[in-house]
């Protein structure tokens, strides 16, 4: 049962989930849909980061593949939407897989680089076969409607599909990361040579986490494009996966739990909490607060400052600083260390 | 007049761990001193807290100056040389770019000098430092930490892996500069016998803390230092 | 045989540009082993300036060009003390996302202070060509590929031949150690920045002619930048020199010769590279295998 993850926080959220759509309006609810998307992509991007310690800043394309994959699917195969939410994970697994087995060969920067080009690169591949994928203009979905012969607000039938599929991959990925390969995966994170000395595949540990987040990440892509009912080119830009990177970050790296505070600030610092920060500033020293531009700074000064702060996150917080995993806590100044060695 | 590097009551740890307990010692000009002690007793800790390589509190004067919150790089343009454990050669640099480094807060750094004491650093200058042998390279170090015209010279553990002769070397070297140039030296040694040969006073550390100290002949009389660090 | 000499000398001007950023990147990475994953938008915005300097004009001034350069120096030296120093000690992830937070603040202070519309800039050399022996050689490709050569040599003469580039290359070494010999590191560090942002003002100002002035501009050369670097080992300049040129002749290649590959595939097939040269050379073409100590 531990392995499933804490019972009673399960159900607190399992309620509040419930009661969240009787609470707030259809739009709030449509948007609190978002969030449940956002947090099965950072659920996976944290096993990858937070728990296997690489970095990857191009995971937004994971869930371009997967809403691609549901896309192609439906309108040009009539298959029923709800029923690619989980190819939409496996393709981008599969592909996530083959890109992680010669990129996670590499320490350290090398991933985090290479990831890097996979928007770019996967924006490219999307405009050069439009017959397959619609090119620059992209391709419609149906309009949003529920289904199963229940009759509801499309928002609110949008809200339970993405709910359920969350609940369902935060158990899954507790049951990854408290299990043998969650060791291995740690074990890497904190030394690979380490880790590598008790026999532990690291370049096997690395490519599996790259290619279990890609699966996450298509997952939430499938729901986002059945949410959007359209996807092309620039809906699934570089600031996607950077975004989703300062999720982890400040949702607490390495906490299952911290990405729900991570989903949140996804969904709601562009549309919603930057805007009101600029407001808050603009009250001091006037500034236009529609200008192009304003939110990214805001959104980026904020990350600084949690960078500065709070660098275990939200969940860091939460726990407070004693619990705060290794590979978070500051180090020794390196310069200062064994200056003999060479 | 105050001695050139006095330490009282020093305490210095690495994180949780305490190395030094109140450690006061002093090196007085022109003199050179030794450091004894076992493994793991705080010799190495007591150089770096004089260098400012190691966190510390408490005094740490040299000539009448206060050092003990300084950072490594002013403790070094206070004019104290430190050749640290395994002797921080850049191995990728050649001879002559690790000498220039030596004489990096010297003005008009005088190599002429430095290779009347090295004469073969000459024909090897172009050669990278890496590629030199064990002793060469501890001949480089030392060569390296006198160009910076320091006040006191600080060596841990010199004879680390050379062979005896080639330790033999490296003091008489140690003892040519201290007394032709008047250079202090404070060394860090394991063999205390070659140590004390050149030294004219002595401490023994054990467990963070100053056990005996004394003149190079009393140390080598003392029945407890002898026994355990001469082994006689 | 004619393309071919053009499509070589566009490849050895688009490669020098992005040689030029790898560089900067390679200066960064070996000092502090932070990847700066800023250094697009820090050459984005310093040619931004270059662009006011110039009275949004349609003419190059050589002053801006210098004055620029001045501005990044001192510009990302700043950044590296106000913003990067604080954070020396912090993880690595905590490194990079520090360094993400300021491509994010720069990319929209760009669009914040000059909109983020497609701007002209001017180039400082004629559209015309030279005519060798049949083969036309763009003014442009040749000045372009001459100033980042030259800023590149520049440079190697002072890491070469001065104290302070002697020193910055031995505290990137052994920093505990050339802390020992009275180097202040922390002031190098920051000066190694403000080399970085300079090199990365030189690519933008020579980059921006062609892919216009916007906020967005230097994405893709990053990119292209990144892999110069990894082909090229990461911790060697040559090799992120090497690595750029040769990218930039390899893609101008495939795109003039194999057909499939139009400009859309331009940056797959550099991952593509990139991934095939890792898997063949773990450590890029120049770069050591190092062994970690645990």
């Amino acid at each position: 049962m531990k392995r499933l993850g804490n019972p009673i926080a399960f159900g607190v959220l399992v309620l509040a989930v419930i009661a969240a759509p009787f609470i707030f309006s259809n739009y709030r609810t449509y948007q609190l849909a978002f969030v449940g998307l956002y947090l099965v992509a950072l659920l996976g991007l944290d096993i990858l980061t937070g728990f296997t310690g690489q970095i990857s800043l191009g995971h937004g394309a994971f869930m371009g593949i997967g809403a691609y994959t549901t896309t192609i699917l439906v309108v040009d195969h009539g298959v029923r939407d709800i029923w690619t939410i989980p190819l939409g994970g496996v393709v981008a697994g599969i592909i996530g897989l083959a890109f992680g087995i010669p990129a996670t060969r590499f320490a350290g920067p090398y991933l985090a680089l290479a990831t890097f080009a996979i928007p770019l690169a996967f924006i490219g591949i999307l405009k050069r076969y439009p017959d397959f994928t619609g090119g620059n203009v992209g391709k419609n979905l149906p309009q949003l409607h529920s289904q199963l012969g229940w009759h509801t607000n499309p928002s609110i039938w949008f809200y339970v599909v993405c709910w359920v599929v969350a609940l369902v991959m935060l158990p899954l990925a507790f049951v990854i990361v408290r299990g043998r390969f969650g060791r291995a995966m740690r074990s890497v994170r904190d030394s690979e040579i380490a880790a590598a000395a008790n026999g532990v595949s690291t370049a096997g540990v690395k490519t599996l986490a790259f290619g279990i987040s890609a699966f996450f990440c298509g997952v939430a892509g499938s729901l986002y494009a059945i949410g959007i009912t359209y996807v092309n080119p620039d809906t699934f830009p570089i600031d996607l996966s950077i975004l989703l990177l300062v999720g982890i970050v400040l949702g607490g790296a390495g906490s299952l739990y911290g990405m729900l505070f991570g989903a949140l600030f996804v969904e709601f610092i562009r549309i919603s909490w930057g805007p009101a920060l600029l407001n808050l500033f603009s009250r001091v020293h006037h500034i236009d607060t529609h200008a192009p531009g304003s939110g990214l700074v805001v959104y980026g000064v904020v990350l600084l400052l949690v960078l500065y702060a709070a660098p275990a996150g939200a969940a860091g917080l939460a726990r407070g600083l004693a619990g705060r995993p290794a590979f978070l806590r500051r180090k020794e100044d390196p310069s200062l260390s064994d200056p003999g060695l060479v | 007049m105050p001695a050139l590097l006095e330490l009282s009551d020093v305490t210095a740890r690495y994180g949780q761990v305490v190395a030094l307990h109140g450690v006061s010692l002093t090196v007085e000009d022109g003199e050179i001193v030794a450091l004894l002690g076992a493994n793991g007793a705080g010799k190495t800790t007591t150089l770096r807290s004089v260098s400012g390589t190691v966190r510390r509190s408490g005094d740490v004067l040299l000539g009448g100056k206060r050092l003990a919150r300084a950072t490594p790089e002013v403790v070094a343009r206070h004019g104290v040389a430190h050749v640290p454990e395994g002797r921080g050669i850049f191995a990728e640099l050649t001879v002559w770019e690790n000498l220039r480094m030596g004489g990096y807060i010297v003005r008009r750094p005088d190599f002429a000098t430095v290779l009347g004491y090295f004469p073969w650093l000459q024909e090897r200058r172009n050669q990278q430092a890496g590629t030199l042998s064990g002793g060469e390279q501890q001949m480089l170090a030392l060569a390296r930490a006198f160009l910076s015209r320091p006040r006191l010279l600080m060596l841990d553990e010199p004879s680390l892996g050379l062979a005896p002769l080639i330790t033999r070397e490296v003091f008489r070297v140690v003892t040519e500069l201290n007394q032709k140039e008047g250079l202090a030296v404070l060394v860090v040694e394991q063999n205390a016998a070659v140590a004390l040969a050149a030294a004219q006073r002595g401490y023994v550390l054990e467990t963070g803390r100053i056990a005996v100290a004394g003149s190079a002949a009393e140390l080598k009389s003392n029945d407890a230092v002898r026994t355990a660090y001469l082994g006689y | 045989m004619q393309t071919f000499f053009q499509t070589l000398t566009t490849g050895l001007s688009d490669g020098s540009i992005y040689g030029s950023l790898a560089l900067a990147l390679v200066l960064i990475y070996k000092a502090t082993e932070v990847i700066n994953f800023a250094q697009g938008e820090m050459a984005m915005f310093t040619t931004y300036i270059a662009w006011a300097l110039m009275g949004h004009g349609s003419t190059f001034e050589w002053w801006a060009f210098f004055a620029t350069l001045g501005i990044a120096f001192v510009g990302g030296a700043a950044l590296q003390q106000t913003v990067i120093r604080p954070l020396e000690r912090a993880s690595v992830l905590t490194a990079v996302m520090a360094t993400i937070a300021l491509l994010v603040i720069l990319n929209g202070l760009a669009a914040w202070i000059w909109s983020p519309q497609l701007q002209f800039f001017p180039s400082p050399f004629p559209t015309s060509s030279w005519v060798i022996g049949g083969v036309h050689i763009s003014k442009q490709d040749a000045g372009t590929f001459g100033v980042v050569m030259a800023c590149v040599l520049i440079l190697w003469l002072f890491f070469r031949f001065t104290k302070l580039g002697l020193a910055m290359r031995a505290g990137a070494l052994n920093p505990g150690a050339a802390r020992l010999m009275g180097v202040r590191a922390s002031w190098l560090l920051a000066l190694g920045w403000g080399f970085a942002a300079a090199l990365g003002a030189v690519s933008g100002m020579m980059v921006a002619p062609t892919v216009f002035l916007t906020p967005n501009m230097m994405q893709a050369v990053l990119i292209y930048a990144f892999a110069a670097a990894i082909l090229g080992g990461l911790e060697s300049p040559v090799g992120a020199i090497a690595g750029g040129l040769s990218l930039g002749v390899l893609l101008n290649m495939l795109g003039e010769y194999v057909h499939p590959v139009t400009t859309e595939l331009r940056l797959p097939v550099a991952l593509g590279i990139l991934l095939v040269v890792l898997l063949v050379k773990p450590a890029g073409l120049f770069g050591r295998v190092v062994v970690r100590r645990v």
